[in-house]
C-alpha cells in the first residue's frame, strides 16, 4: 500500500529500517522534518538521536559512532554541509562508513533556504581537504529517496567509505506516493571497529593520522583502488537518449523531471530531444556520452546553478558535441518553457 | 492532467486541504504530487501548495501557470494566482473573507461562504474542509466517501478522530 510522503520523512524511515543505530544533526531548513522525525523515532527503533551542539559536533559524532561500527547518519543543508567537510575529511580517512544526506538550498554563504544544486562541487571533489572522493546519490523521486537510502547504507559498508545523498530542497519538501520496500541489509565484516576488545583479541585502532611518508602514500593508493572498484560496480545513470534525438538534456534531481517536461513540449513540434540523468554524480557516468545514437548534435546540461556538472559533462564528452548550458540560481527554479526555449534556440542556431 | 492550487492565510489548513485531496487520487490510483510553498514564510503570512493529479509519470511539481483548480482562501491568493488561471479553469473563493466580488471572463467563479459556514457548524478551523464541498460539487474527482475515508485514516488512533464527524458536517454545510 502506498503512503503519500514527504522526501525528507521518506529518507528518515528509509534509514531506520535500513538499520541506522545512531542520528546526529543540526537544525537547518530545508532539512529539519528529518531530525524531527529522527528524535521522535529513533528511541524506539532501539537507536539513539542527539541534537547536536553544531554541524562539526554532529559530524564528529558521526565519526565515533561508525567507529564503534553502528550504521549511522547526519543530515543538513548547505552551509551546514560546509561545516561539516573536516569531519568529512576525516572519516575518509579513516575508512568509516556512514551515510551524509544533503538537503541543499541555494548560497553562497548563507545563501538562502529555497532550493539549488550549488553544492556539486563540494559533493563530488571532497570539499575537505586531502585526496578523496565518496559516492553521491542523487535521487528525483520521493521513491527513488527510500530506495537510495537503503542503498547508500549497503555502499557505505561495502567499501567503508562514506555516502552522500545529495537533493535541493524541493524534493525534501514535496510528497508523493511512496511504496516502503523492505530491503534486507547487506551485512558485512566489521571486526576492524572499535567495539570494546574484552582483552580478547588486539586493539583496533581508528584513527586518520598518518605521519610516515610511505605508510600514508600506500593507504591512499588502496583507498584509490577502491574507488576504482566502486567506479566500476556502482556507476548509475538513466538514459532515454533514443536514435533520431538531435539534442540530449543532462539533468539530475528535480531538475530531470523539469526537462521531462521540456521534452514532451518539443515533442510535439517535431523537436526530438532525450535525457541523461546521472543517479550517482560521484563515480560520474562518463561513458554514456561515448556511446550516444548518431542523431544527437548537441547536449544540453540543465542545473539549478551556474553551471557545475556542466563540467563533468564536457569531460565525458571529449569535445565530440558542443555542450550548451542552462541554469538559474539563488532559489529560482526554471519552467519547463524555459528549457524548451534554450533547445530551440541551440536547434535553430544549428541552422 | 489536473494542476491546482490551494492559498490562504496559514493557519486556514490550505496546505492539509491539499494533502487531503492528493491523498484521495493517490488512493484512487493516480500520479500525484504534493509541493508547498516553503520559502521564507511568516506566521498571519500567506501559504500554499501546489498539487499536481495525473494518469501519468508528473514531470516537475510546480505549478507556476496553466492552473486548472484554484482554492483561494484569501484576498493575497485571489490576486497572485487567478491571473495564473486557464481558461475554462474553476476558482472557488472563501467569500467570507474575500468580500470584493471576483470577477473573470473565462475563468468560472465559484463563492463558497467556508468561513461563515464553519463558525455555524461549531468551529472556525473546518473552513477547508467546507472548501472541498466545490469540488463535490463542481469536478468529478472525487465523492464524499472518498474524503470519509481518507479522514478516518489520517485520524486513525488519534483524538482528533472524533472531529471527523464535524468535518463531514461541514463539507454537507457547504454543499447545501
Amino acid at each position: 500500500m502506498k503512503v503519500l510522503m514527504k522526501g525528507n520523512d521518506a529518507i528518515s524511515e528509509a534509514a531506520i529500517q535500513a538499520g541506522c543505530k545512531a542520528f546526529f544533526g543540526y537544525p537547518i531548513t530545508p532539512q529539519n522534518e528529518i531530525p524531527e522525525y529522527m528524535s521522535r523515532k529513533m528511541e524506539a527503533s532501539g537507536g539513539v538521536f542527539v541534537q547536536a551542539e553544531s554541524e562539526v559536533g554532529a559530524i564528529n559524532m558521526i565519526y565515533g559512532a561508525a567507529s564503534a561500527g553502528v550504521r549511522c547518519m547526519t543530515t543538513s543543508s548547505s552551509p551546514g554541509m560546509a561545516l561539516k567537510q573536516e569531519g568529512i575529511s576525516y572519516i575518509c580517512g579513516a575508512n568509516l562508513p556512514c551515510v551524509i544526506v544533503n538537503v541543499a538550498r541555494c548560497g553562497p554563504g548563507l545563501g538562502g533556504i529555497l532550493p539549488a544544486q550549488s553544492d556539486y562541487f563540494q559533493s563530488t571533489r571532497g570539499g575537505g581537504n586531502g585526496d578523496y572522493y565518496m559516492p553521491v546519490f542523487a535521487p528525483s523521486t520521493v521513491q527513488e529517496c527510500w530506495d537510495l537510502v537503503f542503498h547508500a547504507f549497503d555502499v557505505a559498508d561495502k567499501y567503508r567509505t562514506p555516502t552522500l545523498i545529495l537533493l535541493e530542497g524541493l524534493l525534501g519538501q514535496m510528497m508523493e506516493p511512496l511504496e516502503m520496500t523492505k530491503r534486507p541489509p547487506v551485512t558485512v565484516d566489521k571486526s576492524w571497529c572499535t567495539d570494546g576488545n574484552a582483552d580478547k583479541r588486539p586493539r583496533n585502532v581508528v584513527t586518520s593520522l598518518s605521519l610516515y611518508a610511505e605508510v600514508l602514500e600506500q593507504m591512499n593508493i588502496d583507498r584509490f583502488k577502491v574507488y576504482e572498484e566502486i567506479t566500476k560496480n556502482e556507476l548509475m545513470v538513466e538514459n532515454s537518449v533514443k536514435d533520431g534525438d538531435t539534442v540530449a538534456i543532462v539533468a539530475y534531481g528535480t531538475p530531470s523531471r523539469i526537462a521531462l517536461n521540456a521534452i514532451e513540449e518539443l515533442a510535439a513540434e517535431g523537436i526530438n530531444a532525450g535525457l541523461i540523468r546521472p543517479i550517482t554524480l560521484w563515480p560520474y557516468p562518463y561513458e554514456v556520452f561515448q556511446n550516444l545514437p548518431s542523431s544527437v548534435e548537441h547536449i544540453l546540461v540543465a542545473e539549478l546553478s551556474m553551471g557545475q556538472m556542466v563540467e563533468d559533462v564536457r569531460l565525458g564528452v571529449e569535445g565530440k558535441y558542443p555542450v550548451h548550458f542552462y541554469g538559474r540560481t539563488g532559489g529560482s527554479i526554471f519552467e519547463p518553457s524555459e528549457i524548451a526555449a534554450k533547445v530551440r534556440e541551440i536547434v535553430k542556431g544549428a541552422k | 492532467m489536473t494542476r491546482m492550487i490551494f492559498s490562504g492565510y496559514g493557519g486556514q489548513g490550505v496546505l492539509t486541504l491539499g494533502e487531503i485531496v492528493a491523498t484521495i487520487a493517490m488512493k484512487k490510483g493516480k500520479h500525484v504530487t504534493w509541493m508547498p510553498s516553503y520559502g521564507p514564510e511568516m506566521r498571519g503570512g500567506t501559504a500554499n501548495c501546489a498539487v499536481i493529479i495525473s494518469d501519468k509519470v508528473i514531470g516537475s511539481p510546480i505549478v507556476l501557470s496553466n492552473i486548472d483548480i484554484l482554492v483561494a482562501m484569501n484576498q493575497p491568493s485571489v490576486d497572485k494566482f487567478l491571473p495564473l488561471v486557464s481558461p475554462g479553469g474553476l476558482a472557488m473563493v472563501n467569500s467570507s473573507i474575500v468580500t470584493d466580488k471576483v470577477k473573470s471572463d473565462n475563468v468560472d467563479i465559484l463563492e463558497i461562504d467556508a468561513t461563515n459556514i464553519a463558525v455555524q457548524v461549531g468551529n472556525l478551523r473546518v473552513a477547508n474542509m467546507v472548501m472541498l464541498a466545490g469540488f463535490l460539487k463542481n469536478t468529478d474527482l472525487f465523492n464524499l466517501d472518498d474524503i470519509t475515508d481518507v479522514l478516518e485514516q489520517r485520524f486513525e488512533g488519534s483524538r482528533s478522530k472524533d472531529l471527523i464527524p464535524l468535518n463531514i458536517k461541514a463539507i454537507q454545510a457547504g454543499m447545501a
